[in-house]
């Protein structure tokens, strides 16, 4: 046991700090008098904020201090270990700071901001805990780059074996490795969608979602074969096309979890950018109230 | 007949004759009184093939040149057109294409015949030949026709050209792909197959001849039997011998690479003698580079002296010297410096001459190597704390002051107080002790402080020297101690090059190595007996040192390498225990249990003592023996196998460890695959903190389960990349990180040696902006490595420098690239935490 994740990073030592900061939170919350209803506004709301505002702000301090690479104030695994169990623990201050007074207004804006990047967050964190797994998985130990090697070889192999068949198997062999699609846009990486087509016969190119119909057309041609040459070669074809859907299986699965894996930081970045906004402009209003 | 005959025209050569012509100059004489053979056409063949605008260094630094012709740091061109104008300047007698045959006669009539058969006379011959030899030719008719070529420049000259590239090692297939870019190239190979190519050559190749696209065919078993020049379009009409049969063929163009004769046949047919077989041994010469046939001298490469500035010093004093003017070598000064701080005064070739006396194993060393061999080192002097301390470092003081401008700073004599340590245990020490005067205290570690005194004439350190292992014990500063400091480089070439020295180092680390494991109080007389009876096993990787079931009467000390031991498990062999040099393998042989349970198989290269029952048994019939902890360490062995054994995965995992070449690293980049989230921080933290180029490729490397090992470097025991270091620039710290430091001249060298792939050629990288100025300014590129950077015009002619990973060596924290890892995947550890890395891992 000699790599340590995020969470049990030196014992989950985080872990207490943010528990204890949350139980004094709850300390500070059920002190506020009877005078007024909790809310942001007592001694101990004003607490509850600054310590919440600060927090924020040290928060988003990760994205410098990881880019500060010569820096010796802590490891960067130390820094993202504590982002999350005291970002988990903001939520709590920042409800207890709002007293759960919850309205159509800048407020509750900025409180709505900040829950959505902490969930953004808890699922980053989930991203990073299972997916490097699946991905390492589903590699079985090579590099992307290598799968996409395995299948120009396939390509390769395919179309020479092809032209060794039928015309109309060449050209369903040959516009099948054209039109096979991977990747694209955010959607079609995340959602692992399949645009690939084919040629059959004469017509119209058809679908030919996952290489299934190409394999199933080439595996009808199979009985009619006239010639014992021909009927090796198809088999052959079809041996290339299975291990050609295997691989492309692969591929997209690892666009996707990979996909998966870095989508949420484009989401959860931005929308912090916002909060920090959208906080500054709180604190602001909160002092014309004053 | 002239006096002075001087052949070759490299650095040294040309030096040389330079000297001669400003003598001639100086005494007006009308015709010259030496002459200098070329072979080749030009001067400086070697510097001439060199790529266009390659950026030659001026190492060491601290050595002054003295020469008739310019020399310093720049570009090929500029000193090679400095040669050119002191060689016109000064009138030198230069003969090209000048290849000599044969020199004989002897001191006052040498008679050096020519390849053209003409015989030139001489008082006294200089070789100057360097190491690189004589390309060898076809050995058929035609084979000096211009259109047959043995070297290639640029392979862009020639375009849609029928070619034959004759040979199969690296640079006919180097050769033979890059022409085929744009010529039909025909590739003939005397062999089957291409197996003295490298791996990377061999895989290309083969894939050439292979793909129809590529105009790149290949005979073989084919060779030829002869070329005559037709005339006509194609003009070469080449007859080859192929297993078909005869076959004739027609061609433009004939590029021949079947290597070098090496000029060690050439230098034994004058009379010289080299003291072993050994491909890197050196000819045995006089302080004044006389070799043992009187008015034979030898200098520059072939003299053991490969750096130009090292040749061109050489060059001039060799002249003098044979002018009876007994010039201070342009060293002098530098051993001046180096022996400033003795307690006593006397001149610097009496100092050495001294030295040499006082230390055994240097007595038999020739002079030239010996004084060599100081000023390589450093000197160490101990004084008693005090006044006179003091006094000695602030003499020194002084020196350094009036030193202060020389960069860099010449070696001075190192004063150190009597009582200091002279290194820790632990530290990765490099270099090696003699102990000129006064005495060393060697403290073992371990349970019990076992002292050792050594006295002048003894040496110490011998053990990390040859197993690469950090140092064993902690060695302080005795009473009136005066120390030669070795750097390993030093000392290795000079064990290859002398047998008494690679002797007397040899049996010391057997007898210590006895004394640690077996008989710590024994005495080194004691043991030298039995040190003599014991023998040292040399197994190359993957070699099996013995079988499991076999019976055994030996036990083995490894002395550097690793072995993994081996045990069968129904159809598989099962990977139960690693041992790394320092510890022992097959003890129970001697304790007990004569049949061997395990196969040993050497990974990398190993070498070993073995020590058989009867002298194992004299050492532990001894009162004092260490039976003890000896036989708590084999039941501890013996546990671990065990566990090892019914944990097959654990041994699998190690196995791959092995198989990557762990087995000699000692400081590993390991990534979990299932924290990794690829977001490549590691090699932008190193990029960052290197000059903007990553040493680590962190996708690539092998993968198993969930481990992968990155292209990074181990900081092997015994590093491979510092075997050929011109300028010795690559170096180990104490604390074992292997780094590159400013001297590195861009030969290649340490890339070409290392088995892992993970030295890099690369041009300076541009300078990052800060982290500010790129995200508002948007100024120049971001945090991370920009792989596809311009070098500036400064950068190019700087030349490509090996980079390589330091382990952040000098940074604090650590390595950046585990600092930077945002999950904890990137981790790196020594070989004694590959046993935590097999463990049963849980998070």
């Amino acid at each position: 046991m000699i790599h340590r994740n995020l969470l049990s990073y030196r014992g989950a030592r985080y872990l207490w700090w943010s528990l204890g900061l949350i139980v004094a939170s709850c300390i500070l919350y059920v002190t506020q008098g009877d005078a007024q209803p909790p809310n942001g506004g007592t001694w101990q709301g004003y607490v509850l904020g600054t310590v919440g505002a600060l927090l924020i702000v040290w928060l988003t301090l990760l994205g410098i201090r990881k880019r500060r690479y010569s820096s010796t104030m802590g490891t960067v695994q130390g820094w993202t270990s504590a982002h999350v169990y005291l970002g988990s623990a903001l939520i709590v201050v920042a409800t207890l700071h709002s007293g759960l007074q919850i309205g159509w207004n800048l407020h509750t804006f900025a409180y709505v901001l900040m829950c959505v990047v902490i969930l953004s967050g808890f699922f980053g964190l989930y991203t990073y805990m299972s997916y490097p797994q699946l991905i390492s998985k589903n590699r079985e130990g090579g590099a992307r780059a290598e799968l996409f090697a395995e299948l120009f070889e396939l390509d390769r192999n395919a179309r020479a074996v092809a032209s060794r068949c039928a015309p109309d198997v060449a050209i369903a062999v040959d516009s099948s490795i054209e039109r096979t699609t991977l990747g694209g846009g955010i959607y079609s990486q995340l959602f692992s969608r399949d645009d690939s087509y084919f040629v059959r016969g004469a017509g119209k190119p058809v679908r030919n979602t996952d290489q299934q119909q190409v394999i199933d057309f080439v595996g009808a041609r199979l009985p009619r074969a006239a010639k014992g040459a021909e009927a090796a070669n198809l088999q052959q074809l079809i041996v290339l096309l299975c291990r050609r859907q295997a691989v492309l299986r692969r591929i997209r699965r690892d666009i996707r979890l990979y996909g998966w894996l870095k989508i949420w930081l484009y989401f959860h970045v931005p929308v912090t950018i916002a909060l920090l906004v959208a906080l500054v402009l709180h604190i602001i209003v909160t002092f014309f109230y004053w | 007949m002239y006096q002075i005959a001087i052949i070759g025209a490299g650095p040294a050569g040309l030096s040389a004759a330079a000297r001669a012509a400003a003598r001639d100059r100086q005494a007006r004489r009308s015709s010259p009184s030496y002459i200098l053979l070329e072979g080749f056409s030009a001067h400086a063949k070697t510097i001439q093939r060199y790529q266009k605008g390659k950026h030659v260094m001026a190492e060491p630094g601290f050595l002054d040149l003295r020469s008739d012709l310019g020399f310093g740091a720049g570009s090929r061109e500029k000193i090679l057109s400095a040669w050119s104008d002191g060689l016109s300047q000064l009138n030198v007698n230069i003969r090209y294409n000048a290849e000599v045959r044969k020199i004989g006669g002897g001191k006052g009539a040498f008679s050096i015949q020519l390849v053209s058969g003409e015989v030139i006379q001489a008082a006294f011959v200089v070789l100057a030949i360097g190491l690189e030899g004589n390309p060898r030719k076809l050995g058929t008719p035609g084979e000096d026709l211009a259109r047959v070529q043995y070297q290639l420049d640029d392979p862009k000259e020639f375009s849609n050209e029928t070619i034959l590239v004759v040979g199969a090692g690296d640079s006919a297939i180097e050769n033979a792909l890059a022409l085929a870019e744009q010529n039909d190239v025909w590739i003939l190979n005397r062999g089957k197959e291409f197996s003295r190519a490298k791996d990377a050559n061999l895989n290309a190749v083969v894939a050439a001849i292979t793909d129809p696209r590529r105009r790149l065919n290949c005979y073989y078993e084919t060779s030829i039997k002869s070329v005559t020049q037709t005339g006509g379009a194609v003009p070469l009409t080449v007859v080859m011998q192929t297993p078909a049969g005869e076959k004739t063929v027609q061609c433009h163009r004939i590029i021949a690479r079947l290597g070098a004769i090496p000029p060690r046949k050439f230098v034994e047919s004058i009379g010289i003698k080299f003291p072993n077989e050994r491909a890197d041994a050196i000819p045995a010469l006089s302080r004044h580079y006389e070799s043992n046939v009187p008015g034979v001298y030898i200098i520059g490469s072939l003299a053991g002296f490969p750096l130009i500035k090292q040749a061109m010093n050489q060059g001039y004093d060799v002249v003098e010297f044979i002018n009876g003017n007994d010039v201070k070598p342009a060293d002098h000064p530098l051993l001046e410096y180096q022996f400033f701080g003795l307690p006593f005064e006397r001149t610097v070739d009496e100092i050495v001459e001294r030295f040499q006396t006082l230390i055994p194993m240097f007595r038999e060393m020739n002079a030239l190597a010996f004084r060599e061999l100081v000023i390589e080192s450093d000197l160490m002097v101990a004084f008693p704390p005090g006044a006179e301390f003091e006094d000695a470092r602030r003499r020194m003081a002084q020196l350094q002051k009036k030193l202060a401008k020389k960069d860099p700073q010449p070696r001075m004599t190192r004063v150190i107080r009597e009582g200091e340590v002279i290194y820790q245990p632990g530290e990765f020490g490099t270099s090696f002790f003699t102990i000129v005067d006064g005495e060393v205290l060697l403290e073992a570690t371990g349970p019990q402080k076992i002292r050792t005194r050594l006295g002048r004439g003894e040496f110490f350190g011998e053990m990390s020297l040859l197993s690469g292992r950090p140092r064993l014990e902690k060695a302080i500063a005795g009473p009136g101690c005066i120390l030669v400091e070795t750097p390993r480089r030093t000392m290795l070439k000079l064990m290859n090059s002398n047998e008494e020295v690679r002797s007397g180092i040899d049996w010391i680390f057997i007898v210590r190595e006895l004394q640690r494991h077996f008989a710590p109080f024994a005495s080194l007389r004691e043991l030298r007996n039995i040190a003599t009876r014991v023998t040292l096993r040399k197994l190359k990787a993957g070699e099996v040192l013995f079988a499991e079931g076999e019976t055994g009467d030996s036990l083995f000390v490894l002395r550097s390498g690793a072995i993994t031991l081996l045990r069968r498990q129904g159809e598989a062999d099962q990977l139960v225990s690693q041992v790394r040099s320092g510890q022992l393998i097959g003890e129970m042989a001697l304790m007990g249990d004569p049949i061997r349970r395990e196969t040993a198989t050497a990974n990398v290269a190993a070498e070993l003592i073995e020590i058989k029952r009867r002298e194992f048994l004299e050492l532990t019939r001894r009162d004092d023996a260490r039976l003890d902890p000896l036989q708590k360490d084999v039941s501890r062995r013996v546990v671990d196998k065990a566990r090892m054994q019914v944990r097959p995965e654990a041994g699998t995992l190690m196995n791959f460890l092995m198989d990557e070449g762990l087995g000699e690293a000692t400081n590993v980049l390991v990534i979990d695959e299932a924290l990794c989230v690829g977001c490549d921080n590691c090699e932008k933290a190193c990029a960052e903190t290197h000059q903007g180029v990553s040493r680590l490729d962190r996708e690539a490397g092998a993968t198993f389960g969930n481990i992968h090992i990155p292209i990074s470097c181990r900081h092997c025991e015994q590093p491979h990349c510092m075997k050929d270091c011109p300028p010795n620039a690559l170096r180990r710290s104490e604390t074992g990180e292997v780094y590159i430091n400013e001297t590195c001249i861009g030969c290649g060298n340490c890339e070409a040696n290392c088995p892992y792939g993970v030295i890099r050629m690369v041009y300076d990288a541009p300078k990052k902006p800060g982290l500010v100025s790129w995200m508002i300014f948007a100024m120049g590129s971001g945090p991370g490595e920009q792989p596809d950077y311009k070098p500036s015009a400064k950068s190019k002619e700087k030349g490509k420098k090996a980079t390589k990973c330091d382990a952040c060596v000098g940074i604090k924290g650590g390595p950046a690239c585990v600092r930077a890892c945002p999950t904890g995947a990137a981790i790196r550890i020594g070989p004694e935490q590959f046993v935590d890395l097999v463990e049963e891992r849980k998070r």
